[in-house]
């Protein structure tokens, strides 16, 4: 009796007890909660989206620019191609410019800057080019290459603006993934007697190139969405051009133009866009990933 | 044989030569070990190697011999002035407790120490007669003279098997002929090649971790290094891949020259023909490692071989 006393006793002491429980479903529900929150706006953004937008699409939506003629009706209005072929144009020049310089300054801060004070200050000054308006960067190039050069508007200064607003991007998602890249890999390749260059470019790229592809996605689609910069250094227009010297139409000028206007009409090809936009966005994405999965071994 | 057709037969491997491998022959007159300085100071850069084929390419180790080497981390000292010697072609295993500046002090023959932010290093490293740091001296060419094993298996992630060995003769630019007889003669003295053969391009990642460890050795057999550090090659190894490695050990001593930092007494019983026993970053004893084990003749090291410490 008294032996079952004691192992109940025992029991009794590594049970869990009620309130414990209940204090963990409490957590456990709050936790479930936020995420369910923060998913609301999320759906809801999807949902628009897919119910506005893609009333609008239909094939000569992609294959006809915009007419500029919004008040006779749904047919005369035109299409977005000149603004999906000038974002395509704009945003490859920006993360031409961006992604290379990008990640040649986050390899400089992690391989060779480490913790000097020139590193720690290029750190400081990338940290205040993040938090850094995209519209700065608009009005910075507008003064420097438009008003300053007594030019206009050009397809390649929208791409400068924007390849500005992604530097910072670009820097810190690299060199966050080029520090992960474990310093035992570093020292035995160079403990083969391979040159430090090498090991950089054979080693450590390598290993950090499917993080890196996530950071320098996650520029390229802010970029992509970016309205602010280019509405005074690119301008916009109705008719395709492939000429970056020229002026260029892009999906988020567009967007914002059409928005605001009185024809129902247009306000759907706003709509159609931004679901195109999120849509080229994406597709981005899938493809970078499974580049990412293919190049790795391990 | 291999999925990308990579045989050991179409590779010009003297079938001679492999036996050889794990036990040349060489007189003590061989003048191999300037042939190994010339190519660290560069001046015998356009020469080539007696022989291109690796595998007979086996030379004798060189003698290392640290003077008054003193080790910091910023100002922390780490190795207080060692002196020290390596002979050619033996195995000298450093036991001590840990943090006394065992593993700092192989680092420095290779110059690796200096690759820690604000690490330094003072006083003589010289193979044979020449100086490491000597500001004339490529610290590259270092490197490929004195190869290097760590304490976790670490194969480059994004490598195959082959490419892993290929690594060595790659990186340090140059020297690719041969690169397929240069792997399968690496593999084959690190024991790993009959397990391998079959697979050279599956990633290196997925071997077990002594094939990994034994694949990392191969990896730096294959630059041809006169002298191999290794930093505590088996502590993360099980009994029977800790074996291997010190039966591997045993063989490449007769090709190149052996440092073995370890943890474990008995390990540096069986595998070391010397041994030094290092305490808050001085040595405090050298000598046959029967000696050290049996009648060390310094009462620390006493206490220390016989678990009385430490």
């Amino acid at each position: 009796m008294s032996a079952q006393n004691a192992s109940a006793e025992r029991l009794a002491r590594f049970a869990v007890s009620p309130a414990r429980r209940r204090r963990d479903r409490l957590a456990r529900g709050g936790i479930l909660a936020g995420t369910a929150l923060a998913l609301i706006p999320l759906v809801l953004i999807v949902y628009y989206l897919l119910s506005k937008g893609l009333g609008a699409w239909s094939p000569s939506f992609f294959t006809t620019d915009p007419t500029g003629n919004t008040f006779f009706g749904t047919s005369s209005i035109g299409g977005i191609k000149s603004a999906i072929l000038g974002t395509v144009e704009i945003v490859a020049l920006a993360s031409a410019i961006a992604i290379p310089l990008g990640i040649g300054v986050a390899i400089w801060l992690v391989e060779y800057g480490r913790n000097s004070w020139f590193a720690r200050t290029v750190r400081f000054f990338v940290d205040v080019l993040t938090g850094v308006p995209s519209i700065v960067f608009g009005l910075f190039v507008y003064i420097v290459l438009i008003v300053g050069t007594g030019s206009t508007y050009a397809g390649y200064k929208g791409s400068i603006a924007l390849s500005l607003l992604m530097l910072p991007v670009v820097i810190r998602s690299a060199e966050v993934i080029l520090m992960l890249v474990p310093a035992a890999l570093r020292e035995s390749a160079l403990a083969l007697g391979a040159p430090r260059w090498r090991v950089i470019f054979s080693i450590v790229l390598p290993t950090a190139l499917p993080g890196m592809i996530t950071g320098v996605l996650l520029a390229v689609a802010r970029a992509a969405g970016e309205t602010a910069p280019l509405l005074f250094t690119a301008a916009a227009t109705l008719k395709t051009n492939f000429d970056l010297g020229g002026f260029m139409n892009s999906l988020p000028v567009q967007i914002y133009k059409d928005v605001t206007s009185p024809t129902p009409a247009v306000v759907t090809r706003a709509w159609g866009a931004a679901l195109t936009l999120v849509a080229m966005i994406l597709l981005l994405n899938l493809i970078a990933r499974l580049i990412a999965r293919r190049s790795r071994l391990a | 044989m291999t999925p990308d057709g990579r045989t050991p037969e179409v590779t010009d491997v003297d079938p001679e030569s492999s036996p050889e491998l794990d036990r040349p022959e060489h007189s003590p007159s061989d003048p191999s070990p300037e042939h190994g300085l010339r190519r660290i100071t560069g001046a015998a850069t356009a020469a080539p190697p007696a022989s291109s084929n690796a595998n007979v390419e086996a030379k004798p180790g060189l003698t290392v011999r640290l003077e008054q080497l003193r080790a910091f981390y910023g100002n922390a000292e780490q190795v207080k002035g060692v002196d020290l010697e390596f002979r050619a072609n033996e195995v000298t295993a450093i036991i001590g407790p840990s943090g006394c500046g065992k593993s700092t002090l192989v680092r420095c023959i290779n110059r690796m120490h200096e690759e820690i932010p604000g690490a330094r290093a003072e006083g003589r490293v010289l193979l044979e007669d020449l100086d490491v740091y000597d500001p004339s001296v490529d610290v590259v060419a270092v490197r490929r003279a004195v190869g290097m094993v760590f304490q976790k298996p670490n194969p480059f992630p994004t490598m195959s098997i082959f490419d892993n060995v290929a690594a060595g003769p790659r990186l340090s630019s140059g020297r690719r002929r041969d690169l397929h007889a240069k792997v399968e003669a690496a593999l084959r003295s690190a024991g790993l090649w009959d397990e391998v053969a079959g697979r050279l391009d599956e990633p290196g990642a997925g071997l077990s971790g002594g094939q990994q460890q034994r694949l990392c050795i191969a990896r730096s057999l294959a630059v041809d290094p006169e002298v191999i550090l290794m930093d505590e090659p088996c502590s993360a190894l099980d009994p029977i891949a800790t074996l291997k490695i010190e039966e591997l050990i045993d063989e490449l001593k007769q090709r190149v020259t052996i440092v073995i930092v370890t943890h474990n007494m008995q390990q540096a019983a069986r595998v070391a023909d010397r041994t030094a026993f290092m305490l808050s970053g001085e040595l405090v004893e050298v000598g046959p490692t029967e000696e050290i084990f049996t009648k060390p003749s310094d009462s620390r090291t006493e206490e220390y071989v016989t678990g009385k410490f430490g």
